[in-house]
């Protein structure tokens, strides 16, 4: 299931679209990913305030939507793209890989709200096999 | 049993009482056979389904679309007792259509999508959790006859 040129064509084009509220897309995706899946709290025990909205699930949604910004810029090479991040993932937080794939559903979630127009079913399913990319990149130096 | 908090059911009855049935049904299952096109699978004498435009104007597509969203009503009236509702339907599923149950959660994110779309900033986390709360209550009752 690897990107093909016209995925990534529709990724780079939608992002063109969407990037200029990628804040707003982080904040609220990080939000909802602490509702929908309150078992992924467990990673920001060390915040003052968990609620959607707050100081640090906006300041932490800015850096995931920069993390993407930078993946679709790797996009033609996503593993060596992102080998920093991943190393920070794996080894820094630890995060439970299977975490991506809860996060990648509220960034989808967030985007269809935000901008249905151009959510249509083949950018979504562009968008869903580069953000599965994205995580499996991710978690490349796990293990 | 499945507990509900007075928000969960007011918001779900409240998304279901707004509910176009032959524009969300349809959407959500043309998302779901093009964003996963492995559940093609089991449409196959649905005729053209080649390409996302074909699944789109595919009109035994939006009529069976209609058809699944309208199955969420009988949870939707039996909010306490899920698990009995889909007995039949679950069995259905799996010893006659021969569902892999995995795909049901694929169905119900593409609702889900669809539904954010529909509502937009109306759909803040809140409700999303009680939404997603109540199609994971109907997946896993419609996965139970599996074995």
């Amino acid at each position: 299931m690897s990107l093909n040129e016209t995925d990534k064509a529709v990724v780079r084009d939608v992002w063109a679209k969407i990037s200029k509220s990628s804040d707003a897309i982080g904040t609220d995706a990080v939000g909802r990913l602490l509702t929908v899946y309150p078992q992924s709290k467990i990673y920001f025990s060390h915040w003052a305030d968990l609620s959607p909205g707050s100081g640090p699930v906006a300041a932490h949604g800015k850096k995931v939507m920069k993390g993407i910004g930078l993946a679709v810029s790797k996009i033609d090479n996503l593993t060596d793209g992102l080998l920093d991040l991943s190393e920070k993932h794996a080894f820094q937080m630890r995060v439970d890989p299977a975490n991506y794939k809860l996060l990648n559903h509220c960034i989808l979630v967030v985007i269809a709200s935000m901008h249905p127009k151009e959510f249509t079913p083949e950018a979504h399913c562009a968008l869903d096999k580069f953000l599965t990319a994205l995580a499996l990149a991710l978690s490349e130096k796990y293990r | 049993m499945v507990e509900w908090t007075d928000f969960e059911r007011a918001t779900i009855q409240g998304i279901f009482d707004k509910m176009e049935y032959e524009v969300v049904g349809p959407a959500a299952l043309c998302r779901c056979l093009v964003v996963y096109p492995w559940t093609q699978r089991y449409f196959g004498n649905f005729g053209n389904l080649y390409n996302a435009a074909a699944i789109l104007a595919n009109p035994l597509v939006a009529k069976h679309g209609t058809t699944i969203l309208h199955g969420l009503d009988r949870a939707l009236k039996n909010m306490d007792n899920i698990k009995a509702t889909y007995a039949e339907l679950s069995v259905l599923h799996s010893e006659k259509l021969h569902v892999d149950p995995d795909n049901f959660k694929l169905l119900s994110d593409c609702l889900t999508v669809v539904i954010a779309a529909k509502m937009g900033a109306d759909f803040t986390p809140d409700v999303q959790a009680a939404f997603q709360k109540f199609l994971s209550v109907v997946v896993s009752a419609l996965g139970r006859q599996y074995h």
